[in-house]
C-alpha cells in the first residue's frame, strides 16, 4: 500500500479575487513506503504547497490526501496524529531553534507528543545519533553552534518525534559542499536504518541523482513526472526546457552521444560515467 | 589597468563579547589586488573568512591590521566611507532582506533618492538599471510577486543604478532555483563584459566560479589559491581536502587519470571534456 497518496489534490490561492491562482492542480500521486524521493521543481512549481498538504498544514481546496490509507482530514484527531506521523523540516530550520540547550530543543516535540520522560530521553539520544551529534552537544546552547550543526539540531528535533514520513525542504540550502555532503549522508543513513519514507526537496539534480531512489518533478502546479532516477533523466531535454537542470555528467553524455559516442543508458553519476568511459577507451585499444 | 581594490597584509579579528579576553581571528595576512574590470570568484567553506573578506571591500568591516584600499581610498578613513560605498555595491544572499520598497522601481530608486539625485536623472538611471537586469517590464510590480531570481536581479539593479565600479555579491544564488541562478549569473556576466564592472562573486557553486576570470580560494582566513579557474580546479585533491567541490566533468577527468588514462586534467566544461574525449578516441 502506498504510504502517501493524493487524489485530485488542488489548492487555489486568492479564491474569489482577481488574483486567483492554482498553486497545485489535480495532483494524483502514490508514494510507496520506504522510498527516498527527490522532489524537484522551480520556484512556484507547487512543490512547497504540495508538501505542506502532506501533514495537513494546508487544507486542499479540493481532493484528498491519504497517509497510510487514512484521509488525513477525516477528523481533527486524525489530522493531529498526521502532524506527528509526517515530520516536516522547513527551509532554514535553524531559525526555529529556541531552547537553552540542544537537548531541550530536540526534546520539545516528543514532550508535546506526550512521551514519558524515559521515552523522551531515548528519542533525544536516538535523534542526536541520527544526525551525528555527540553527547558533548547536549548541554550546549544551539546558538553557539555553526550553521551546519544548528541545522542538524533542527532536523533532530523532527526525527525525535519518530515520524513515519520525513520531509525535508531544501535541507542543504546555503551550506558549503562539505556541510551539504554531511547532511545528505546523514539523511541517507537515517533512511537506510529506519526504512522510513523520506522526501527530499532539492534544487540540485546532482544530489538527487546520487542519493534518491525516485524523483518527483513538479511543474506549474502539476506532476511532471514521478519515477526512478533513470526514468527521470531519460527526459533530460524536457527537464531542461521546464527550467530545471540535469547533472553535468548527464549533459556530458548527451553531448558525447551527439558526437556519435552512445552510452546506451542514462548516466547521472560520476561513478557510472567513469566505468562507461573506461570501457570505451578499452574498446578503442588502451589509451 | 590599475588596481581597484588592494588588500595589504590584512588581518581581522573580533571579540565575541565584551568580557572575552582573546579575540577570535578571522583573516590572517591577506594580500590581494583586484584590477578594474576583473570577474573574480571567491570560494571557501562556511567559516573560511570569505564573507569577512568581502565586507572589507565596502568598509562594512575595517581591518584590525593592514590596509584595504578601494580606488586608492583607505577604508579606515571614516569620512570617506560613503565615497567607498559609491564605488562598491554589495548584494547579499537573501533577496527578501534587501528589498525595502513596495514597488520594484521605487526600490531601485531608493539609494538615489537618499543621495539627492535630481528626479529626472533618477528616472533615467532606474529605467536603465532595470533594463540592464531584464526587469524593466516588472517596474510597477510589487516585489513579493516576483520569484527569487527576479528579486535578486532587482537588488542588483538597485546597486547598478548607483554606477559603482565594483559589485560584490555574497552567495547571491544560494536561495535560488536553477533558472533563477542562470538569470542572475547571466546578468552578472553581462555587466562585467559590457560595462567592465568589476565583479567579486562569493559562491559555493563551482559551475559559477568556472565562469570567472580568476578564482580566489580562501581557507582558515588565508588566501590559499589565486589563479585562473583552470589552474585552481585542476587541484582536485587539495580542494576536496578543504571541503570544496570541483565541476563534475573535472572530477571525472581526474578519476580517469587515476585509472591510467592520459586525459587532460584541466577540463572544466562539458564542451572541453567532449573535445578532449574526441581527441583521445580519434587519435
Amino acid at each position: 500500500m502506498a504510504i502517501i497518496k493524493t487524489e485530485h489534490l488542488t489548492h487555489l490561492y486568492g479564491t474569489g479575487t482577481p488574483f486567483e491562482k492554482a498553486a497545485i492542480r489535480d495532483v494524483n500521486l502514490e508514494i510507496e513506503e520506504g522510498e527516498l524521493v527527490g522532489v524537484i521543481g522551480h520556484t512556484g512549481s507547487g512543490k512547497s504547497t504540495l508538501i505542506q498538504h502532506l501533514n495537513g498544514l494546508l487544507k486542499p481546496t479540493s481532493g484528498h490526501i491519504y497517509i497510510d490509507g487514512t484521509d488525513i482530514f477525516e477528523s481533527v484527531q486524525i489530522l493531529q496524529k498526521t502532524r506527528f506521523k509526517v515530520g516536516l523540516v522547513f527551509q532554514y530550520p535553524e531559525y526555529q531553534l529556541f531552547e537553552e540547550t540542544v537537548e531541550k530543543d530536540i526534546a520539545f516535540g516528543p514532550k508535546n507528543l506526550g512521551f514519558t520522560e524515559e521515552q523522551v530521553k531515548e528519542a533525544v539520544s536516538h535523534a542526536m545519533e541520527c544526525v551525528g551529534l555527540s553527547d558533548a552537544f547536549r548541554k550546549k546552547s544551539p546558538f553557539e553552534l555553526s550553521g551546519g550543526q544548528k541545522r542538524r539540531v533542527a532536523i533532530a528535533g523532527v526525527i525525535a518525534m519518530r515520524p513515519k514520513v520525513l520531509i525535508l525542504d531544501e535541507p542543504t540550502a546555503g551550506l558549503d559542499p562539505k556541510g551539504r555532503d554531511t547532511i545528505l549522508n546523514l539523511i541517507s543513513d537515517y533512511h537506510r536504518a529506519e526504512k522510513n519514507t523520506v522526501l527530499l526537496v532539492s534544487h540540485s539534480m546532482e544530489d538527487v541523482a546520487k542519493y534518491c531512489s525516485k524523483v518527483l518533478v513538479m511543474n506549474q502546479g502539476h506532476v511532471f513526472s514521478y519515477g526512478t532516477v533513470a526514468e527521470t533523466f531519460s527526459r533530460a531535454d524536457e527537464i531542461e526546457q521546464i527550467g530545471l537542470a540535469v547533472p553535468q555528467v548527464t549533459r556530458l553524455f548527451s553531448a558525447l552521444a551527439k558526437e556519435g559516442y552512445e552510452a546506451g543508458e542514462e548516466v547521472y553519476t560520476i561513478v557510472r560515467a567513469k566505468e562507461i568511459l573506461l570501457e570505451k577507451f578499452l574498446q578503442k585499444g588502451g589509451a | 589597468m590599475s588596481d581597484l581594490i588592494e588588500f595589504q597584509h590584512v588581518s581581522f579579528s573580533y571579540h565575541q563579547s565584551e568580557e572575552d579576553a582573546e579575540p577570535i581571528p578571522v583573516l590572517h595576512e591577506v594580500n590581494l589586488s583586484i584590477k578594474k574590470g576583473e570577474f573574480v570568484a571567491v570560494l571557501g567553506h562556511n567559516g573560511s573568512g570569505k564573507s569577512t573578506l568581502a565586507k572589507h571591500i565596502n568598509a562594512i568591516l575595517q581591518p584590525t591590521e593592514g590596509v584595504v584600499y578601494v580606488d586608492h581610498i583607505d577604508t579606515r578613513d571614516d569620512e570617506l566611507v560613503f565615497d567607498i560605498r559609491q564605488h562598491v555595491g554589495m548584494v547579499f544572499q537573501n533577496p527578501d532582506n534587501q528589498i525595502v520598497a513596495t514597488i520594484v522601481e521605487e526600490d531601485v530608486a531608493f539609494a538615489l533618492e537618499n543621495l539627492g539625485v535630481p528626479p529626472k536623472e533618477i528616472r533615467r538611471r532606474v529605467d536603465d538599471a532595470l533594463k540592464d537586469v531584464g526587469m524593466f517590464a516588472y517596474r510597477e510590480h510589487a516585489p513579493h510577486q516576483l520569484s527569487g531570481g527576479q528579486k535578486q536581479r532587482v537588488a542588483i539593479a538597485g546597486i547598478i543604478a548607483m554606477n559603482p565600479d565594483c559589485i560584490v555579491l555574497d552567495e547571491p544564488t544560494a536561495m535560488l532555483d536553477p533558472k533563477g541562478r542562470r538569470e542572475v549569473l547571466n546578468t552578472i556576466e553581462r555587466l562585467n563584459k559590457e560595462y567592465q564592472t568589476t565583479v567579486i562573486l562569493i559562491t559555493h557553486f563551482m559551475d559559477e566560479a568556472v565562469r570567472a576570470d580568476r578564482v580566489v580560494v580562501v581557507d582558515e582566513g588565508r588566501v590559499l589559491m589565486d589563479d585562473v579557474p583552470k589552474a585552481v580546479f585542476v587541484q582536485v585533491e587539495r580542494l576536496k581536502e578543504i571541503g570544496l567541490d570541483v565541476p563534475q566533468v573535472t572530477e571525472l577527468a581526474y578519476e580517469l587519470r587515476k585509472a591510467g588514462v592520459a586525459f587532460a586534467p584541466d577540463v572544466l566544461t562539458v564542451e572541453e571534456f567532449t573535445e578532449e574525449f574526441k581527441r583521445i578516441m580519434e587519435a
